[in-house]
């Protein structure tokens, strides 16, 4: 798509030009964008240290089941499945914007622009929606002989191993590190998202008032991309440690 | 079309003269690639409890190896990081080989602590692995 063609020879590190051949402020979002890595990194590879040191662990299928205006239909993986969806193809419309921005087509821009953002909008709600699921969705528990009703909290997890009591089976207290590492994560990659969409309304606003048709370049809708790629990288990450494994 | 300068660092322009078909191509790749994580991921629900635990650690496996490949299209073909010169790619790539370190040395961690607690640290032998087999049967 874009290939730079590049004279055999050429030697980055003399002096007088950047070695990357790019921006300051591009090589600056690419080393952000590692850091941020490493944090999510560091925040996944404690869940797995925690979920590895333990012999039960919930289980995503029957945890993540739910799907909005379906009742109580056992649905495993159907709802992530369409957050992945949303964020692949938004994903895919921020790359059109940068394409169209490469271009100068300002209309092209501020149309893929408008998509991103409402797919972005749209991820958010439905994480609103499998959090508030989440929470204040009830369970029976066998907590010290007792049956209580719990949600899924930072600090109850009704998804621990099952007990026969009274000639049924019924859930007993799980790990508490669950609700702490699922909200914690997810809420971390939601924030993301969140301050992603922020960032290219601000950018939908500055194509609009024609401030990088002044400049002469769009680079400032590809910066944001890469944020933006980044987040829907991120989510590959959370959906495969969270949901599928 | 790019002959403007978007940056004095920029010694060499990049050429953006190419069109959309390649983005839409690795949209469905990503498409697939998730279908088939997902069909995998259904397999081990439904199978719950049939299977032995080899084939689960192949089939978890395999879906981590597909994610990988996942993040391999977005960072290159979405990110343009594949068509940056290779001493961006390389400043990049290269630091991120820690988590190869990383993952498999605290999870080794998270798995050891387990047998120690299991065995109250080595003292007695791990009941916990009889009582999860049968718990399936």
């Amino acid at each position: 798509m874009s290939t730079t063609a590049i004279p055999a020879g050429t030697k980055w590190w003399s002096g007088g030009k950047s070695p990357f051949n790019v921006s300051y402020g591009k090589v600056m979002m690419w080393y952000f964008l590692m850091s941020d890595a490493f944090t999510f990194g560091a925040f996944l590879i404690s869940y797995g240290t925690i979920r590895f040191s333990v012999n039960h662990w919930a289980d995503p299928n029957h945890v993540f089941n739910a799907f909005p205006f379906a009742g109580h239909a056992n649905l495993p993986l159907a709802f992530v499945s369409l957050m992945t969806f949303i964020l692949i193809f938004s994903s895919v419309t921020m790359v059109l914007a940068v394409h169209e921005g490469h271009n100068m087509n300002r209309k092209g821009v501020e149309k893929y622009m408008i998509m991103t953002i409402l797919g972005g909008i749209a991820f958010l709600s439905c994480q609103a929606w499998e959090w508030t699921h989440l929470i204040t969705g009830d369970h029976a528990v066998l907590v010290n002989g007792q049956i209580e009703h719990w949600g899924t909290t930072v600090s109850k997890n009704p998804w621990g191993p099952e007990v026969m009591f009274n000639g049924q089976e019924i859930a007993t207290p799980g790990p508490i590190a669950f609700g702490g590492y699922f909200f914690g994560i997810t809420g971390f990659h939601g924030f993301h998202v969140f301050s992603g969409v922020v960032i290219n309304i601000v950018m939908y606003i500055k194509t609009k008032l024609g401030h990088f048709d002044q400049r002469g370049h769009y680079e400032m809708i590809e910066k944001a991309g890469l944020y933006w790629h980044f987040v829907d990288l991120v989510w590959v990450f959370v959906f495969l440690c969270f949901y599928l494994v | 079309m790019s002959a403007h300068t978007s940056s004095p660092e920029i010694t060499f322009q990049p050429n953006h003269s190419g069109g959309t078909g390649r983005i839409w191509k690795i949209f469905w790749v990503l498409s697939v690639l998730t279908i088939v994580e997902l069909g995998l991921g259904y397999f081990l629900y439904a199978q719950h409890g049939h299977l032995g635990y080899a084939t689960v650690l192949a089939t978890k496996c395999t879906i981590g190896l597909l994610t990988l490949a996942k993040a391999y299209y977005i960072v290159s073909v979405f990110m343009h990081l594949g068509d940056e010169i290779r001493n961006l790619i390389m400043t990049i790539v290269v630091p991120l080989c820690l988590f190869v370190w990383f993952i498999i040395a605290f999870l080794i961690d998270g798995n050891s602590w387990k047998n120690l607690r299991n065995t109250a640290a080595g003292s007695r032998p791990n009941k916990m692995e009889q009582v999860s087999n049968e718990a399936h049967q």
